[in-house]
């Protein structure tokens, strides 16, 4: 039984990166998206509000952004300002990708 | 009950790991050696053996060495973590030491150096964890003088490598003497000087150059004798108001050169807790800071939801200039470039707030 468990019984759940594009409203709700349906909606949201937030903020503080990337050690997330609301690319960083890079418009 | 330390070896190519598990078996402290071909079954073994020592390889479908490294390190706090690569770039190192590895070694380097590499290997084993009673772990107590002039005393001669986040300083000794220095673009003693302004760092003999030409001139324990003074004073200006008058100058001096020779335009740093923020050449510093604070706290609750490992850093892109931001300890940084820059700005703040922290 303990062998069966090592082999088949894990517990542990790994859960994969967003990679695709996403684009979301003012109201920070999706409008369209190539993210794979298996990659829960809910986090897609939270990815959505916080970016809006980011531009949100510094339109406040007087530094308006018309692009902002978040490098992470495993993902990288592009987002641009559409409007008020934003399209949103995300980039998975594997050890094959290359280094990140601030993207030019 | 079996006593011996559990090394678990991650990588797609069997052969590999046929040889590996030869390889670690015949370590003297004779480990139990576990095999995995991917991630989840890495994760699998984690979480029912106690392993001491995960061995990665970082190009694996689907889940690659760097994110697993990163999910290692959060869920697995003690175990020893090695990057077996065969991918020689300077990057995925120092994006694998930025995950908190204890090694990254070459695959084509551990053919060659086999025995050294076991040696590593069986000196991370031996390393006692928090709650171990056994072996003695590295030099984190030993401050650079200490390193330098046990170095001297041994009358050795060696290139020491000192790095501190992105920046990198070089003290090249000659039998046992000092004969030159690098540091943030500095050289000779005033390159020595600024080196040992560096509170913490990593070091690393490298081999030594005998056509060097000298520098420094001054025995290695006067230079050390006279920074430690300027050390001391500049820690403890004195109560005179002129002292500390003079003092806070010279530092905001130094910040200002900083930023003037890396081209930036703006650094704010902000204490992530609250309190007062720091900035030089901002007009609108307090909406900065806001901004800086709350990017800092998003980005952390985000990259946490999505276990996509330690930020890096937040780029933002206007049309009157260009942002990074970055966290250091307990500040945020925000750093702001001229519109127009295109080298590697992320890379070029990181060392700009090191220096500035220094």
């Amino acid at each position: 039984m303990g062998i069966l468990t090592k082999i088949f019984g894990s517990h542990a759940s790994v859960q994969q990166l967003p990679a695709g594009t996403v684009t979301v409203d003012q109201q920070g709700r999706i409008v369209t998206s190539t993210v794979s349906s298996s990659f829960p909606e809910s986090l897609l949201q939270a990815i959505g509000g916080d970016v809006l937030a980011l531009f949100r903020e510094a339109r406040a503080g007087q530094m308006p952004l018309s692009q902002v990337s978040l490098h992470f050690g495993s993902l990288r997330i592009t987002a641009r300002e559409l409007r008020g609301g934003a399209i949103i690319f995300m980039f998975p960083q594997t050890a094959l990708s290359q280094p990140p890079t601030p993207a030019r418009s | 009950m079996d006593t011996r330390h559990k090394i678990l070896i991650l990588d797609d190519d069997a052969d590999w790991l046929a040889l590996c598990r030869d390889q670690f078996a015949a370590l003297p402290s004779h480990p139990e050696i576990f095999t995995a071909g991917n991630a989840k079954r890495a994760l699998a073994l984690l979480e029912t053996e106690k392993i001491r020592l995960l061995i990665s390889d970082l190009k694996m479908p689907r889940i690659d060495g760097l994110q697993m490294l990163a999910i290692v390190r959060r869920r697995f706090p003690a175990t020893r973590t090695v990057v077996l690569s065969g991918l020689e770039d300077e990057d995925y190192r120092s994006r694998a030491y930025a995950l908190g590895v204890d090694l990254f070694w070459l695959k084509t380097e551990m053919q060659r150096n086999a025995k050294l590499f076991s040696e590593c290997v069986e000196s991370l084993l031996g390393q006692s964890d928090r709650d171990g009673d056994t072996g003695f772990r590295g030099l984190q107590s030993k401050s650079l003088m200490d390193i330098i002039q046990m170095e001297c005393l041994s009358r050795t001669s060696t290139v020491l490598r000192v790095t501190r986040g992105p920046l990198v300083a070089r003290l090249w000794i000659q039998d046992g003497e000092l004969i030159d220095a690098e540091c943030e673009g500095a050289r000779g003693e005033a390159a020595f000087y600024r080196l040992l302004a560096w509170k913490t760092g990593a070091f690393e003999n490298l081999p030594a150059e005998s056509g060097r030409e000298r520098t420094i001139q001054k025995p290695v324990n006067a230079l050390l004798l006279e920074s430690a003074q300027t050390l001391d004073e500049s820690a403890h200006p004195g109560t005179e108001p002129d002292s500390v008058e003079s003092s806070l100058h010279r530092q905001t001096m130094w910040k200002l050169a900083q930023l003037t020779r890396e081209g930036a335009e703006f650094v704010v740093g902000v204490p992530l807790a609250g309190g007062e923020a720091e900035a030089l050449g901002a007009q609108n510093v307090a909406a900065l800071a806001q901004w800086t604070r709350r990017a800092a706290e998003i980005t952390r609750r985000l990259g946490e939801r999505l276990e996509a490992g330690p930020l890096s850093h937040v780029a933002g892109q206007s049309m009157e200039r260009q942002t990074v931001m970055l966290v250091r300890g307990d500040r945020a940084f925000l750093v702001g470039w001229p519109a127009e820059s295109s080298e590697n700005l992320a890379e070029k703040s990181r060392k700009l707030v090191a220096s500035w922290e220094s």
